[in-house]
């Protein structure tokens, strides 16, 4: 059975987005997400934050407060080892529900 | 790592905010930056960013809720907030306060008694596996000494086993002498219980070497500090039991005083020896019961298995033996008396307790309806708090959280007051002439069923307003003025609640009448004899050093004095007044019965020595045939008086003066004479056959002197302590009032009235107060309803009526509802109460006017409320 709540589909993307960038802020995430999605995914601001922490608590991400290239403050997010192992398997419980999706839309 | 930033977290719970706004900030300064930079006006970019994050406390409050440590502090905040709100409503907090200390208050005074008496165990220094060894039969507690030595020497399931009897006797120094309460213990019983002396020491199994053969006393720690300075000199020394030397070889240590729960002793003295001298008897005889067998198990014995085992032994004794027909075992709780007091206390307290678990069960249903009402009051608060984002789940536990501090605070204060009360019961001396006391003192268990009880009632009825909570529609809630439509709805629920508690109340009043109506009767009942005006001089020939042939001529001399007592009408005397604490039995047998046991006797009757005059002195009526005179001695044919029951059972209807039966081993008596029935043992027995024989056929050195005189004791004690000191100076007279000393007898009749008298009265004011805040409430709630009613001409009989007339209703059923079963209960009652029936027109007459006069005096404040409505002055306050 495929996780399928809205929530861990943030999750994947948050994920997904510190793996590719390294080391991110939560703006620059939802930028991101924004951008490499061509503008389909908008994250919802007062959603993101709720979600960074409680999954820095469960130990996927790290932060770190750090200069921007503006010189501006922030509080940089990145993946930890348990966060990679994370990020695999909400891939393939996404992949799953995508094709389960799929099936479903198929069947006529 | 993270659960110790979790538990950092725990303790810095400003810091995480600050850092969080802090992030926050960041955020929405660098999309302030980004929408400037795509061409928005720095006003409509800060806007911009602002309105994407929405609500930041709510974001804040989302972030710390995934932190499980934040629950901690969550519940801080909730009990703050659950006092500040408790703060703001006096009223509610101190009627709440006052039912829970009561209710609670109530169950924590049962349960220390109900603890100390039946679930703590023993106070020796091991325990465990420790139980008496009784016969099935309830109330047959008592064994005989050989029967205890076969049970002790064959039995393979316990690794020891004790005998004890408890008796009285005079004490006597050169000094000064003591009528005490003492143990006749067997040589290993302090070896067995692992006692060790405090000074001297203990007499053990070796000291023992046949009849009369250890003539040593151990006192207890109370006599020695009470009456010998707590003098270490004593050991060592003789003292006179009854006038017998004896030497005193050691005194116990402080903690321990026997193995009954709630006797102090004396002293001990080991079984072979007795005050008197003639144990020999005693010890060899199978037909003297007179013991408790106290023994303990082998580790990893199971008690059925012990059973089992003696059981074997008792079948194998009763083939052996004449006098062991029918014997079997069976094992009980050590610490009263075996059954005798174990079994009527643990229904007794068992039942109590139901009462005031009942007590507390309405006062949580009134606390239910109240604070029902309360949040619905307060439903414009809990819609405004959903609707800025708290969840359901916060908003409930805010309102748990109120009703279990309130709780834990109530059941504090109750468990305060219990204690306090608890420790007067335990220094209380009940009778002054018993060495009893009611160590009922809470141990930590005790506090630990009090707070459960707190938590529990508690959340039973903090969660009662669960359903409003999540009912709730916000907007629904704050459109309309106040909480009118909620109210209506959940009035259902709260007349339930209402109707539970009265069905409670009513019980518990039924209760507490029954027992009233019992004690009362109790206190009138034909004992078949006449308390009244009649002075007691008791005290046992065998203290003063008589023997037993001498004993007649004895009392003879006594009654000759006593009688020329100016203001003595009559006199007589008894061995054991019936309703005392002692008392014998034995079993009869009819006319040509040839072999003597259990199974071929016709049935057991109790039996007393009397003197001639001792029926006209107690008031007892001869109803046909001849009192006793003094040659109806050792040399005329045996004789006998019996009661009605006696004669009915053993002859019929046929008139019984001239027949003959048999007691014993076929010692033949003759009826003389039949008295009315009485009471012998307890106010709730069923009636016993009773048989009187005179003195001079069978001696007794136990002597009640019953003196009969319209004078009032404090003149006529005097003098016949002068008689009787004259007699013989040595002699220890207890002189107290008949109806004095049958205070013993009614002790349980007395504590059942008042504990049940109080679960009444408690049960009576909850029931009060609940109808009160129910009219009350829905008086004010409907105030401007009336208002407008009034002014287009309603009467005020009309307004009372629909602003009472659902309280009423509910009083009334739920009257009927507790009546009713307060019936069915009552059979329990009967076991404790004498003569309990509800089905008694005094009884159900003195509840209806109860709650008829409850629901008038609760009413009263409400209707006059109803009354006063001021149309004007209302509408203007609206």
């Amino acid at each position: 059975m495929a996780r399928n709540d809205l929530q861990g589909t943030l999750d994947l993307l948050v994920l997904k987005t510190l793996s590719q960038k390294g080391e991110l802020h939560g703006y620059g995430i939802v930028l991101h997400i924004q951008r490499a999605s061509d503008t389909l995914l908008f994250v919802e601001e007062g959603s993101l934050y709720p979600a960074l922490h409680r999954m820095e608590m469960s130990g996927w991400i790290r932060s770190e407060w750090k200069a921007t290239e503006t010189n501006r403050k922030a509080k940089f997010y990145r993946l930890t080892p348990a966060g990679q192992r994370e990020l695999q398997n909400a891939e393939k419980s996404f992949e799953q529900l995508v094709k389960g999706i799929r099936a479903m839309l198929r069947y006529a | 790592m993270s659960i110790f930033r979790r538990l950092a977290n725990t303790f810095s719970r400003s810091e995480l905010h600050q850092e969080i706004d802090a992030e926050i900030q960041s955020h929405v300064e660098m999309r302030i930056a980004d929408n400037i930079a795509a061409g928005m006006s720095p006003e409509e970019a800060r806007r911009d960013a602002l309105l994407r994050f929405g609500s930041r406390v709510v974001m804040r409050e989302r972030m710390t809720a995934a932190d499980a440590a934040t629950a901690f502090d969550a519940f801080g905040r909730d009990l703050r907030y659950a006092a500040r709100q408790l703060r703001r409503s006096p009223a509610f907090t101190a009627t709440a306060l006052v039912t829970l200390i009561l209710g609670i208050g109530a169950n924590v005074v049962v349960f220390s008694v109900l603890n100390a008496a039946l679930l703590r165990p023993l106070d020796v220094p091991q325990p465990a596996g420790l139980c008496h060894v009784v016969h099935k039969q309830q109330g047959y507690d008592n064994q005989s000494y050989p029967d205890y030595l076969d049970f002790k020497s064959k039995n393979s399931t316990f690794s020891d086993m004790a005998a004890y009897r408890i008796e009285s006797a005079g004490l006597s120094t050169k000094d000064a002498a003591y009528k005490c309460w003492y143990y006749r213990v067997s040589g290993n019983f302090f070896d067995m219980l692992g006692v060790q002396p405090a000074q001297g020491r203990f007499f053990h199994a070796s000291d023992e070497h046949g009849p009369n053969s250890a003539p040593y006393i151990v006192l207890s720690d109370d006599f020695w500090r009470a009456h010998f300075d707590a003098d270490a000199r004593i050991v060592g020394t003789t003292v006179d039991v009854n006038k017998h030397p004896f030497t005193v070889i050691g005194v116990a240590p402080p903690a321990f005083h026997g193995t009954e729960v709630f006797l102090w002793p004396a002293f001990w003295m080991p079984i072979v020896n007795s005050p008197s001298g003639d144990t020999a008897d005693y010890l060899a005889s199978r037909f003297s019961h007179n013991l408790l067998i106290l023994g303990r198990l082998k580790p990893g014995v199971t008690a059925q298995q012990a059973t089992d085992n003696l059981n074997a032994i008792a079948q194998e004794l009763a083939r052996q033996n004449r006098a062991d027909d029918g014997l079997d075992a069976r094992l009980t709780k050590p610490g009263l008396m075996g059954d005798q007091l174990g079994a009527p206390a643990r229904s007794f307290l068992a039942g109590i307790m139901l009462l005031a678990l009942l007590v507390l069960l309405a006062a949580c249903a009134n606390l239910a309806s109240l604070f029902a009402a309360c949040t619905a009051d307060r439903s414009r608060e809990l819609a405004i708090r959903l609707a800025i984002g708290s969840s359901r789940w916060n908003v409930l536990r805010q309102l748990l959280s109120e009703a279990v501090l309130l709780s834990v605070l109530g059941g504090a204060l109750g468990t305060i007051f219990s204690t306090f009360l608890l420790n007067a019961l335990t220094r209380w001396q009940p009778f002054p002439e018993f060495p009893i006391h009611v160590a009922v003192s809470p141990d930590p268990k005790v506090y630990f069923v009090a707070l459960l009880l707190s938590i529990g009632s508690g959340m039973l009825w903090g969660l009662v307003p669960m359903r409003q909570v999540w009912a709730t529609d916000s907007a629904q809630v704050m459109k309309s003025s106040g909480a009118g439509t909620i109210v209506f709805r959940r009035f259902t629920l709260r007349e339930l609640l209402l109707g539970v508690q009265i069905t409670l109340c009513t019980l518990l009043v039924t209760a507490s009448f029954v027992a009233l109506r019992g004690m009362q009767r109790s206190l009138h009942a034909p004992f078949g004899f006449q308390p009244q005006g009649v002075l007691l001089a008791e005290t046992d020939l065998h203290m003063g050093g008589h023997s037993d042939a001498s004993t007649t001529q004895m009392q003879k001399r006594m009654l000759e004095e006593v009688t020329r007592v100016p203001g003595v009408s009559s006199v007589g005397i008894i061995d054991e007044t019936p309703l005392g604490t002692g008392g014998s039995g034995s079993f009869v047998f009819r006319v040509g019965t040839t072999d003597f046991r259990m199974s071929t006797s016709a049935f057991g009757a109790k039996y007393f020595s009397i003197s001639p005059g001792y029926l006209t002195a107690a008031g007892t009526r001869l109803l046909t045939g001849r009192d006793f005179t003094w040659h109806d001695d050792a040399r005329a044919r045996n004789v006998a008086i019996v009661n009605q029951t006696f004669a009915q059972r053993m002859f019929g209807t046929t008139s019984p003066i001239g027949l003959r039966f048999l007691v014993g081993q076929g010692t033949p008596y003759e009826v003389v004479g039949v008295v009315e029935n009485g009471k012998y043992e307890s106010l709730t027995e069923a009636p016993w056959a009773a048989m009187f024989f005179p003195l001079e056929q069978s001696p007794q050195s136990d002597t009640s002197l019953i003196v009969r005189s319209p004078l009032p004791p404090s003149e006529i004690v005097p003098e016949l302590r002068q008689v009787l000191a004259q007699i013989d100076p040595s002699l220890p007279f207890v002189f107290h009032t008949w109806p004095d000393a049958l205070g013993f007898v009614q002790f349980p009749a007395r504590i059942a009235t008042a504990t049940l008298g109080v679960m009444g009265l408690l049960a009576a004011m909850l029931a009060l107060t609940g109808v009160f805040g129910m009219a009350m409430y829905s008086v004010s709630k409907r105030m401007r309803e009336f208002g407008i009613r009034v002014a287009v001409g309603a009467q005020p009989v009309q307004l009372m009526r629909s602003a009472l007339s659902r309280p009423l209703i509910l009083l009334l059923s739920g009257s009927v509802a507790g009546l009713l079963l307060g019936v069915i209960a009552s059979q329990l009652l009967a076991q404790i109460v004498y003569q309990a029936t509800p089905r008694d027109p005094l009884v159900l007459g003195g509840v209806v006017i109860t709650m008829a006069l409850l629901g008038f005096v609760a009413t009263w404040i409400p209707a006059q409320r109803a009354f006063g409505v001021h149309p004007a002055r209302l509408l203007r306050e609206e």
